[in-house]
């Protein structure tokens, strides 16, 4: 595990600067007219270091999966930066992007959905060579994705079977070994494991974790199982509608959180102990996530919050900045040690 | 006398492809007031178990074998309407997604009225009354406002909770949710667990909760059941599974999830290879084809379910010797 001053030594891969992506919501048949939008990501700072895993976390709509999306510029941003080896990709034409693709690749949530169910496994891992003019010639380009095969766990021989012949595990091992087929630098993987069963999740995190040490792999690590976050990245950022609120190590995040809605979502992971179980007092959020369309004024967090004060939480949005305690957080009231001490089971 | 009884219960569907042994045997008891948590992984049978109960899997091409009891009743012998008398009365049930189980068309309010009227002799103002205390109950602001949204109109976290209120609308004595907090957030999980505890020990209902995350089971269950290939291979009080566990399957489940309170750095330690079919299973103990500690005497047959020496309570269905189980146990556990 690296420490901090490690890290600072490592330069950024990815920099990525005041992103915004806002969904119009369009009304009308004909005539359409924009009506409002959705803020799914709304001013997202951070950097992405080389060989390091950075987490993102947060509930179903937070704007993790977006953000990733922006990254790979599978989607276009409405605005901001973001740097990758120092050029901006953020406003690149697709022509431009097509090398850089190489170097960027994602893995799915659903290794159902995201395999082409009419193409022989070799074709689906073999695509990336074709589609890039990397190896022209079939007998080479069958042994390198053969090699790949081996790579990812799977048997070589299985060459020419189709993806539904594959469980759900060996069919995330296929979208690996599909991304990791022109050794890019980058990968983002959103939620690779949380369509597994438990006993299979370990096989596809260890397979991650190894390639990560053999390729040097930078790694965006998209996940909204907290545990598995921990067991994985290096630094974590917690977003909560459209906005990153704490940014911290993992060692720090996970045993000294800054931010009341980090401490929150840590109080309500179910913990595999009945005796901590039984210990902690869980703190539950009131309420849901407020709409991204509207999302409260301020800090966002502000609304669900145990610790808002009024007259300042719904007036000033706090910035992310560095904390006494350590890491970042966006908040005008960061958590006490014994705060979190109560809270969160984990704690030390 | 227990709430629930199943004996020896066994479910096979016949398809295309051959006979699917979902459920092989399995027997367990809840008591009233009692939480039993059922774990395993998708095909596990779990689920299918649970339906069973409810006589959901009553089609053409499923054979039932087995007993299931319940308060006094022959769940199996029970005609269909006898069991609609019972299903959503005084066993109910809730799914994991709360979407698909509500229907889109109707306002919650005349579902939950609806749901009252089929077993209760209630005036639709009697039944629309009791549905807004129960939205109160289960935590949704403003219930009388509320009553009157369509099921899109709520989160996924709110339409649980309908879902919830509808099947205690009938006071059951026996709840059965699958999966119920799978498809929402954490922070969403741990209300609706809350709320699950809180009507628990309030109403008294017995609850059978099917997950296959130990986290849930940890917070939820008195009882835990480990289930596998349609087998119940493990069976004892939370507390015994968690720090004694006997399975080498259960001890594969518990090695095999990071987290949080434990070292982050700790190696993840997964369970080689894949479930079985449940088609053609694996000759002798189902689990022996993955199974770290496989031997000889693993072949034969399918180890029974038979207690533990010492702990009548505590259920292994495993060939290996007590002290073996017990010594192995120690030295996975001095590696965490």
């Amino acid at each position: 595990m690296s420490t901090p001053s490690q890290e600072q030594a490592r330069p950024p891969l990815v920099e990525v600067r005041d992103l915004v992506k806002h969904f119009p919501i369009r009304e009308g048949i004909v005539i359409q007219r924009q009506v409002g939008a959705v803020q799914a990501v709304d001013g997202v700072s951070f950097d992405v270091l080389e060989g390091e895993t950075l987490g993102l976390v947060g509930e179903s709509g937070c704007g993790k999966s977006t953000t990733a999306r922006l990254i790979t510029r599978l989607l276009d941003p409405t605005s901001g930066s973001i740097r990758y080896r120092g050029t901006d990709i953020a406003t690149m034409s697709r022509r431009q992007l097509k090398p850089l693709r190489r170097e960027m690749q994602m893995i799915f949530q659903d290794p159902y959905s995201s395999l082409n169910p009419r193409k022989t496994v070799g074709t689906i891992i073999g695509e990336p060579f074709v589609i890039h003019g990397v190896e022209k010639d079939d007998k080479r380009r069958k042994a390198r994705v053969q090699g790949l095969m081996e790579t990812v766990g799977l048997n070589p021989e299985h060459y020419n079977r189709l993806p539904h012949e594959f469980s759900g595990g060996q069919r995330q091992r296929i979208g690996v070994a599909r991304a990791i087929a022109l050794e890019p630098k980058l990968i983002v993987a959103d939620e690779p494991v949380s369509a597994l069963d438990v006993s299979i999740q370990a096989q596809v995190l260890n397979l991650l974790r190894d390639l990560q040490r053999e390729m040097g792999l930078t790694i965006i690590f998209i996940a909204h199982d907290l545990s598995v976050v921990r067991h994985m990245c290096d630094r974590v950022a917690v977003m909560y509608l459209g906005k990153v609120v704490e940014l911290a190590t993992s060692e720090q995040l996970y045993s000294n959180p800054q931010h009341p809605y980090t401490g929150a979502l840590l109080s309500a992971v179910p913990v595999p102990d009945p005796i901590l179980a039984a210990a902690k007092t869980r703190q539950v959020l009131t309420g849901d996530v407020p709409s991204p369309t509207n999302p409260p004024r301020a800090c966002r967090f502000h609304t669900r919050c145990p610790k808002a004060v009024a007259g300042t939480c719904d007036v000033t949005e706090p910035l992310l900045e560095p904390k006494e305690r350590g890491g970042e957080a966006a908040c005008h009231f960061p958590l006490s040690s014994s705060e979190v001490a109560e809270a969160v089971p984990t704690a030390r | 006398m227990a709430l629930l009884e199943v004996r020896n219960l066994s479910v096979q569907f016949e398809t295309d492809d051959g006979v699917v042994q979902a459920v092989d045997g399995i027997s367990y008891s809840v008591d009233q007031g009692q939480a039993l948590g059922i774990v395993g992984e998708s095909g596990s049978g779990k689920s299918v178990s649970s339906l069973t109960v409810m006589g959901l899997t009553r089609a053409r091409n499923a054979r039932i074998s087995g007993e299931i009891h319940f308060d006094g009743k022959d769940l199996l012998a029970a005609s269909a309407e006898d069991l609609r008398q019972i299903r959503g009365n005084e066993i109910a049930m809730i799914f994991q997604d709360p979407l698909s189980s509500l229907h889109p068309f109707y306002k919650i309010g005349k579902q939950l009225v609806e749901a009252v009227q089929v077993h209760q002799d209630m005036t639709k103002a009697q039944a629309r009354d009791r549905a807004i205390e129960m939205l109160g109950l289960v935590g949704i602001p403003d219930p009388r406002k509320r009553i009157d949204s369509y099921p899109h109109e709520f989160s996924g976290g709110m339409r649980q909770r309908v879902m919830i209120a509808m099947a205690l609308i009938n006071d059951p004595k026996l709840l059965i949710a699958d999966e119920p907090t799978t498809a929402l957030d954490v922070t969403v999980q741990a209300q609706i667990l809350d709320l699950i505890q809180r009507l628990q020990s309030e109403l008294g209902t017995a609850v059978v909760m099917i997950t296959h995350d130990l986290g849930v089971v940890a917070e939820v269950a008195d009882d835990i059941a480990v289930m596998y290939a349609g087998r119940i291979i493990e069976k004892a009080t939370k507390e015994t599974i968690f720090a004694k566990p006997q399975h080498p399957y259960t001890w594969g489940l518990l090695k095999s999830i990071p987290r949080l309170d434990t070292p982050r750095d700790q190696e993840l330690v997964p369970i080689a290879g894949r479930p079985p079919s449940l088609i053609v299973k694996p000759q002798g103990c189902s689990f022996h084809p993955r199974c770290p500690y496989r031997h000889d005497a693993c072949l034969p047959q399918d180890p029974p379910l038979e207690p533990v020496p010492q702990d009548p309570g505590h259920g292994v269905a495993c060939v290996l010797a007590h002290d073996r189980r017990e010594q192995i146990w120690a030295e996975l556990r001095s590696h965490a």
